[in-house]
């Protein structure tokens, strides 16, 4: 398992060049092109700032202004986490062409996926920036540096993830449904749209026990809210558990790597 | 040096049926038959028990019919997929041809698509730079190289595709199929390729069907037969052995196609009236019966029965005839067509003068052919007995075929007996393959004159 993993050190220029390629791909033929990285983000944050504006007026709670801010601040990571999962779990099935004909580490498919995806996240970037200048809220540089580290543990997780259902997709063609909507509950039990001190004491726990809720949170302390980050602790515990999900991930699906050929 | 080891090699893959009824994972969960399921104890045996060594640098074809695991077992070499028992050893870089352009995307041009093919292939980003330019001018493509991959023509496409994964260098290279790429003239560079990589001491593992390829090409042959190895070693012995095992089944296929059709019209009661006008249009099978055909048979210079014939053999046609009463105003006719319809051969004992007097009981005719002088190919054969006037007793319209089989590829109908002569400024030579396969034909011409 280690060694295979060493090996995909030999195959980061192919990495880097499919990742890119799925960039290119993705846009060519649209008029507005990269463009789109910049508007999908912008459109959901209007979307949301609709709904908590116009249809439910009352319902934002004190001390989270400005709230397009505060939920952007969470909706960036979330759309690349949520849409690295949905195409991972059909990258070895569109790419079966590749495994079934060409000798070449079928794990490179689901980490191009997540690493286009992170892409998409860091063109995504600049209109954050630009809602932070907008409203004027001071991010002090050394809470800045938390920001890759943050990226960093989100990437262990969401590849880990992506081994696992990319590799069972290949066997359960159901685990695409079924994943559609497991992260549409997930998104609503990670403290995105509202804040987490919103929530009663009894789903304290289950946000908790939420990963993504520290991610989020983490994200949310470093861009949102002022002052040093203080809770260092939860990103040190979905540190542990993303190396552990990676860890998982690698190992599920270098067992089932000798067999993915023949089922797909 | 070995290049590849191939030790008790099986490959077991699951059967479809039962994966169809296992593709959904409540279907996995809720019935409890998941751990059994998952064991493979059935499935379908597309390698039963391969053993075998390729040494470095030499070429080997891998022949065998459609399902006999030829495939499988090349990408089991390559790595794609693992055997279900045995094990399987590579010295040396591998590159496999199994699918040209496999990893190719339709959105981007050409050349984004071999430099990510290329790395697909093992290659580095400098690698693939270095051999850029010698890529595109094998493939061709110079013109189309910035354009989208989607807009190429399909032979574009595979050559571009074969191109890339030529220039990987490998130390072995595993070919499947893939030679009918592109127009004669890029076929002949391709050809011309694998000599340059088999001079450079590179080790070959071809599958194909085209066995002049192997004769031509390969230093050893090894021939699949469901999942075993039947022979191995001399291309040319091999190859042999396998035509004469295809032509074996296309015997017995003969044999089980051509035979129900006979024995229909021979059940038919005797109704003249009735067979004049309704045979004529359907069947190929008409006239009186005032005579009739009651078997035809094919029978080699051993006397024995067979449907498949090597140019030059010989060739005997037996009619079985039955007279419904004494008759003496009669002739026995043969024709020979091939597979188009075109006449080759036909006569009857009338026109060649051949003196009958009287038959009054069951009787075997013998059309004798010393020499089958037709080139190969199937043919089809008509047999008659009617009145010298030609009014037909019994007539068999292309009822029986044959099978003529050569070592030669020569075209055409009839292969008239002959000999190739040369004087003055010609030197034969016999120091590369093209003029020793000549030299083999000569030998073939030398004993066909002999005989």
């Amino acid at each position: 398992m280690f060694a295979n993993l060493r090996l995909l050190i030999r195959y980061r220029q192919l990495i880097q060049s499919l990742a890119a390629r799925e960039l290119k791909a993705r846009y060519r033929g649209s008029l507005l092109g990269f463009f789109w990285s910049f508007v999908n983000p912008l459109l959901l944050l209007l979307i949301y700032s609709f709904v908590f504006t116009v249809v439910l007026p009352g319902t934002r709670p004190e001390g989270y202004e400005p709230y397009a801010l505060f939920m952007l601040c969470g909706l960036l990571p979330w759309t690349w986490f949520s849409s690295s999962l949905l195409e991972s779990s059909n990258a070895l099935i569109t790419g079966g062409n590749l495994i079934k004909k060409v000798l070449f580490p079928a794990e490179i498919l689901p980490i191009t996926t997540v690493l286009a995806n992170l892409a998409h996240f860091c063109l995504g970037l600049p209109i954050l920036a630009v809602f932070l200048i907008y409203y004027g809220t001071t991010v002090s540089f050394f809470e800045l540096l938390w920001f890759p580290i943050i990226v960093v543990v989100q990437l262990l997780l969401t590849l880990g993830l992506a081994f696992i259902v990319s590799a069972l997709t290949v066997y359960f063609r159901d685990v695409r449904d079924l994943l559609m909507n497991l992260l549409t509950l997930w998104f609503f039990l990670t403290p995105i749209i509202y804040p987490a001190s919103m929530a009663p004491p009894w789903a304290q726990t289950i946000l908790n026990l939420n990963p993504f809720t520290h991610l989020a949170i983490s994200y949310q302390e470093v861009l949102f809210r002022p002052g040093p980050f203080h809770e260092v602790w939860r990103l040190v515990i979905v540190g542990g558990i993303s190396v552990l999900v990676f860890l998982i991930g690698y190992f599920i699906f270098d067992r089932l790597r000798d067999t993915l050929a023949d089922e797909i | 040096m070995t290049a590849i080891q191939i030790h008790e090699v099986r490959k077991v893959y699951r059967r479809f049926s039962r994966r169809r009824k296992f593709a959904t994972l409540k279907s996995a969960l809720l019935s409890r038959k998941l751990l059994r399921n998952l064991r493979v104890n059935e499935g379908f045996e597309a390698l039963k028990d391969v053993s075998f060594n390729v040494e470095t640098g030499r070429a080997v074809g891998i022949i065998g019919r459609n399902g006999s695991g030829k495939s499988t077992l090349l990408k089991l070499i390559a790595g794609i997929g693992k055997p279900t028992m045995g094990k399987i050893r590579v010295n040396g870089r591998i590159s496999a041809l199994i699918e040209l352009g496999a990893g190719f995307h339709p959105e981007i041009s050409g050349r984004e698509n071999i430099f990510i093919n290329g790395m697909m292939l093992g290659l580095s980003r400098r690698e693939v730079a270095s051999q850029f330019d010698a890529i595109v001018a094998f493939a061709e493509l110079e013109d189309f190289i910035d354009a989208p991959v989607k807009t190429y023509s399909s032979g574009m496409y595979m050559r571009l595709g074969f191109s890339v994964a030529i220039h990987v260098d490998p130390d072995i290279l595993l070919i499947d199929e893939v030679l009918a790429v592109g127009d004669e003239a890029f076929t002949h560079k391709c050809l011309d390729k694998f000599s340059e990589f088999r001079r450079r001491g590179k080790t070959i593992v071809l599958v194909t069907h085209s066995l002049d390829l192997i004769e031509r090409l390969c230093d050893e042959a090894i021939w699949l037969d469901q999942g075993l190895v039947k022979a191995q070693g001399d291309p040319r012995r091999v190859v042999d052995a396998y035509r004469l095992d295809v032509a074996r089944v296309e015997d017995q296929q003969f044999v089980a196609t051509k035979r129900p059709s006979l024995t229909v019209t021979d059940d038919t009661p005797e109704d003249d009236v009735k067979h004049e006008t309704e045979d004529e249009a359907g069947p190929g099978r008409w006239g009186s019966r005032e005579v009739e055909i009651l078997d035809v048979q094919l029978l080699g210079c051993d006397g024995q029965i067979q449907k498949t014939f090597e140019t030059g053999d010989q060739m005997e046609i037996r009619l079985r005839v039955r007279p419904s009463y004494p008759i003496t105003d009669f002739a026995f006719g043969i024709g020979i067509f091939n597979a188009e319809g075109v006449s080759c051969y036909g006569t009857n004992t009338q026109i060649e003068g051949v003196k009958l007097g009287e038959l009054y009981s069951e009787a075997d005719v013998s059309f004798i052919i010393n020499s089958l002088d037709l080139v190969a190919g199937t043919y089809m054969l008509d047999v008659a007995v009617h009145r010298q006037n030609g009014a037909p007793y019994d007539y068999h319209h292309h009822l029986h075929t044959c099978r003529v089989t050569s070592q030669v590829n020569d075209v055409g109908i009839f292969r008239p007996r002959h000999r190739w002569s040369f004087s003055g400024g010609v030197k034969i030579t016999l120091d590369n393959e093209i003029s020793q396969r000549k030299s083999e034909e000569q030998k073939t011409f030398e004993l066909s004159d002999t005989e």
